[in-house]
């Protein structure tokens, strides 16, 4: 194990503060015409409201815009990590209007050799809790550091 | 949106959409409303400094082309479940085409979920991939 692989897997399993958000109308109009998907369940209450949802909801890929706050020790580059996968649950819809309690957790830190340049995967869950406790939703992301990237985190 | 509750059996294909090519206002409105500020998805320079060709669209970007394949079904459930695994990297002027098929089927408590298998592409070529589960809530 290298010193970049140990001072990461001890870092496994920590979290980060809990961060309120609320899911913003304006915000989710905003990414729904982003994403060039303006359907009524996001942006017309109205509709919304007479549907099975009983309201506005957030697009499935939404999540990832909300703060989710920083795990202490965890110095990620800012700039040039690749984003190799993104997964996410539901337990239920994310409604628009709410306020979403969200922390993450450092799930993982491993390197693979790929045509002969060593790269780093850096696994963090994301969650969502409503106000009451309940899970939301929980994301999984890998995020890729490029061989130059990787060396900057050497000690 | 569409009106009938939705069902599927495995092997079924997902109508193919083609999207619009990627503009550079595109990138510039899901940097805005994303929050994902990285300079190599709406600066040039910035872009070639990273050694790219070119301006690349965000990651998520491709993925929420993939759950557009769902929107129509929303009246009648949601997208439980989502991955996406990014294969290659989208420039702009990129045309590019979502699809993808049914995997499985099964009922649950809340109703039918369905599983998918969802794939963007550019041309031939696969940028993004992925599964999504859907489920279909019970009629009430």
């Amino acid at each position: 194990m290298n010193e970049v692989v140990e001072r990461w897997k001890a870092l496994v399993g920590e979290r980060s503060e809990v961060v309120s958000n609320v899911v913003e109308k304006g915000a989710v109009r905003k990414f729904a015409e982003a994403i060039g998907d303006l359907n009524p369940l996001y942006v017309d209450e109205a509709a919304a409201k007479k549907s099975r949802h009983g309201g506005l909801i957030a697009p499935p890929t939404f999540p990832r815009t909300l703060e989710y706050g920083e795990i202490e020790g965890v110095g990620l580059p800012g700039q040039g990590l690749i984003h190799g996968e993104h997964r996410v649950r539901y337990e239920r819809p994310l409604r628009v209007g709410e306020e979403v309690l969200c922390y993450t957790v450092f799930k993982d830190y491993y390197e693979k050799q790929s045509r002969g340049e060593l790269l780093g995967f850096v696994i963090s869950e994301r969650v969502g809790e409503s106000t009451s406790g309940e899970r939301i939703f929980t994301m999984e992301d890998t995020a890729i550091l490029t061989p130059a990237l990787r060396k900057g985190l050497e000690p | 949106m569409n009106d009938t509750r939705p069902a599927w059996n495995p092997g079924d294909e997902l109508e193919s959409r083609t999207l619009s090519p990627i503009t550079r206002s595109q990138l510039e409105r899901y940097a805005d409303a994303s929050g994902d500020r990285n300079p190599i998805h709406t600066s040039d320079e910035a872009a070639q400094e990273a050694g790219l060709s070119g301006i690349i669209a965000h990651g998520m970007l491709a993925a929420a082309t993939m759950s557009l394949l769902f929107s129509p079904y929303l009246k009648h459930g949601y997208v439980r479940e989502f991955y996406a695994r990014f294969s290659g990297m989208v420039y702009l002027g990129d045309e590019l085409t979502v699809g993808g098929r049914t995997t499985g089927a099964k009922d649950t408590d809340e109703g039918c979920l369905y599983d998918f298998e969802v794939y963007t592409n550019r041309g031939e070529e696969g940028v993004a991939s992925g599964t999504v589960g859907f489920l279909v809530y019970e009629d009430r």
